[in-house]
């Protein structure tokens, strides 16, 4: 099948950061404003590096909790974009922390309930969405999904509901980035078991169905169309029905561990990113007739010696993406060719 | 992030120490007997029962500066000495080993088959000594206790934070530079072939399934990596082949242990204001309180080990580290004197080193300033 449009892609430049990046799951913030360059953000233990669209380069620092002599490490950055403002999310082993989209003004901290006993299991939150227009959702190692109510300006961020339907600590939240389809919600929440969950957003959050994990843990997912991308630790991508929970294409796409996925919502492409050192880029499609749900592998690229960590698009086409890898000091971009 | 790392770090790392000493015992020619008592008495108390019992505890991650102290005083628990630039050379081969082996790992799980590659190792060290060799099979099933049944999520968690640890550690090593396994800028290489992880599959397949679960299709694709499906799984039981080679000892009497210094360390932990959290301290104290130190009886029974070919170089090595690079140890000398003995176990006795108390940071303070008087 001839794929249209999806032409191959070359390395373009390579941009500066202050530290390198740490290996964590979905380590690459990205904000595409409209007409202006990108910024990115990539996580480095305690700090996380900003590289703005303008002004000088920025760190943000994990925030303490109390007697604590440690600064805790973040667990992931994102921009959250609602239709009113854009926030920064860092989640970390303390709690949540929610910026102006630079960096500049701490807007809200929410710090996660440590248990009195020291815990067998990690304290952390991980996992960081915007939902529904008006509410931002971030996982937990408990996995609970907390919901933050946002308003349009000011500081008065409240916790609107603590969704509980994980055991496992969370991995990955994604919203529909297209259009739904009736009853096959908006949201989709992962976690290390591989469990997925789907959701209707709204004053009150409604589960409307459970995929059970089959053994390996879920790392990175996205929602488009009503079709759920899921990225796991066996390498394997799958495309499932968010309406019917059932699974719709199966992919052995990495030899290692995934770390990343990314959703281009104007042109349907998916790009995964893993331990491997590969980044491959997908184009999902429905057929018209059977209502089959299509994939195609349209581009491989090989970071050499570099475990990948974070990759996104930087543009809602997907004609550019980037990539961050452990240990690396840089964010690789690359462009049509 | 996961409280479950510290055992596989200090074991791992323990294990990597002793190949290394093993390999410079033998190079020096020190005598049988002597080079057997230093990896015993090591070997004994790296897997004291208390140390063991305290090690296990979900806890996080030590400072590199605490556990570099206690990689110090192992080294030096028997009739062994080691100049400051030979002991800044040991931990620098035993943390590049180590993060190359956490790097290369197929599965996060497989790290419990590296640590069992090393406890296997340290196993045949002692082979001669049945009294350690139960100290060691004990350890063995905690860490089957403890690992066997995390999910493999936890075991990426730990990799996770083990990582964290190494995060900018790019020092060259002469033995991995000449096995290609290392570039000349420090980094690892990270091949695109070879056996897939037990439970993945060669990457290329695409399967489609209709709404009915049904596959209707099928599609390839290729890309540059050359990958295989692999024989079998190593073994997680107490005896039995890993199959995994990493951890195992890969020097040997004909290969030297060299470093190169070079590139920067941003240490992460320039930014927290306290070298030593409350926690770390008690550890240390245990450690001091329970070491049987034996003091080299005038020039007879201890003697020195160089990490370096020579003495010239070993001077040279201590002139020239880069100051990014240093190790900023803590000098904690315990004494066998009894009054200090004493002293230490009284403030162990005190401490009630299970739970950590907000109020108790003055103790720690205490602690501190103790060892920086003895």
């Amino acid at each position: 099948m001839a794929a249209a449009g999806s032409g191959p892609y070359r390395r373009e430049r390579s941009l500066a950061l202050r530290s390198s990046s740490s290996a964590l799951y979905n380590n690459l913030a990205v904000l595409c404003p409209p007409a202006r360059p990108p910024a990115f953000g990539a996580v480095h233990g305690t700090t996380l590096s900003l590289l703005g669209n303008e002004g000088p380069p920025r760190q943000l620092q994990a925030r303490g909790g109390g007697s604590a002599l440690s600064i805790p490490l973040l667990t992931q950055a994102a921009w959250c974009e609602l239709p009113s403002r854009v926030l920064l999310v860092l989640t970390s082993q303390r709690g949540v922390q929610m910026y102006d989209s630079d960096g500049s003004t701490m807007v809200f901290w929410h710090a996660l309930d440590i248990p009195e006993h020291p815990a067998a299991h990690s304290m952390f939150a991980r996992g960081i969405s915007a939902a529904g227009g008006r509410f931002i959702c971030v996982g937990t190692s408990f996995g609970a999904v907390l919901v933050f109510d946002i308003p349009p300006k000011g500081t008065n961020v409240t916790l609107s509901e603590v969704l509980e339907q994980h055991r496992d600590p969370v991995t990955d939240i994604a919203a529909e980035q297209g259009q739904a389809p009736d009853g096959a919600g908006d949201l989709v929440t992962a976690d290390d078991s591989g469990t997925l969950c789907l959701w209707s957003t709204g004053e009150e959050f409604t589960l409307l169905g459970k995929i059970p994990g089959s053994g390996s843990s879920c790392s990175s997912v996205t929602l488009w169309n009503g079709i759920v991308a899921a990225g796991y630790g066996n390498g394997q991508i799958r495309l499932w029905e968010a309406g019917s929970g059932q699974i719709r294409a199966q992919v052995s796409a990495h030899a290692r561990w995934i770390y990343a996925l990314d959703l281009a919502p104007l042109t349907g492409k998916l790009l995964s990113g893993a331990e491997d050192s590969f980044v491959h880029v997908w184009k999902l499609s429905r057929n018209p007739d059977t209502d089959d749900i299509e994939i195609q592998h349209c581009h491989a690229e090989c970071v050499t010696d570099t475990q990948v960590c974070g990759a996104r698009f930087c543009d809602p086409a997907g004609d550019t993406f980037a990539v961050t890898g452990y240990d690396l000091s840089e964010i690789l971009c690359y462009g049509p060719a | 992030m996961s409280a479950r790392t510290l055992p596989l770090l200090f074991l791992n790392l323990g294990g990597e120490m002793l190949y290394i000493l093993d390999q410079r015992l033998r190079a020096q020619s020190i005598p049988g007997e002597k080079a057997r008592k230093v990896m015993n008495d090591i070997i004994t108390t790296m897997f004291n029962k208390k140390f063991m019992e305290e090690l296990f505890k979900p806890q996080d991650l030590y400072s590199k500066k605490a556990l570099r102290t206690v990689y110090d005083r192992l080294a030096h628990a028997s009739i062994m000495r080691l100049n400051q630039a030979s002991m800044d050379k040991l931990y620098d081969l035993m943390t590049m080993a180590f993060k190359y082996q956490v790097l290369l790992c197929p599965r996060p799980r497989d790290i419990l088959l590296v640590t069992f590659n090393h406890l296997d190792a340290i196993k045949d060290f002692i082979s001669d000594a049945p009294g350690i060799l139960n100290q060691v099979d004990e350890t063995f099933r905690r860490l089957m206790e403890t690992y066997n049944c995390l999910s493999d999520g936890e075991f990426q968690l730990i990799r996770q934070t083990l990582l964290i640890f190494f995060q900018d550690m790019h020092i060259r090593v002469s033995i991995f530079l000449k096995d290609k396994v290392q570039n000349s800028n420090g980094r690892f290489v990270l091949p695109i072939s070879g056996p897939v992880p037990w439970g993945t599959e060669v990457p290329g397949l695409i399967r489609i399934f209709n709404h009915k679960g049904v596959e209707v299709k099928r599609a390839e694709f290729t890309t540059a990596g050359n990958y295989v499906t692999p024989q079998r799984e190593g073994s997680f039981e107490l005896y039995g082949d890993r199959v995994l080679k990493l951890g195992t000892n890969m020097y040997s009497v004909t290969r030297p242990v060299e470093t190169h210094m070079s590139g920067s360390s941003k240490n992460l932990e320039n930014i927290a204001p306290n070298p030593l959290a409350k926690e770390e301290l008690n550890f240390l104290a245990r450690l001091l309180g329970g070491l049987d130190i034996q003091k080299p009886a005038g020039g007879e029974t201890g003697f020195r080990l160089n990490l370096f070919t020579t003495d010239e170089e070993e001077e040279h090595a201590a002139q020239t580290r880069p100051e990014e690079l240093s190790y900023k140890v803590i000098n904690i000398e315990a004494t066998q004197e009894p009054g200090r003995r004493a002293e230490l176990s009284r403030i162990l006795g005190e401490m009630e080193v299970a739970e950590p108390r907000p109020d108790s940071a003055e103790k720690g303070e205490d602690l501190l300033a103790l060892m920086d008087g003895l």
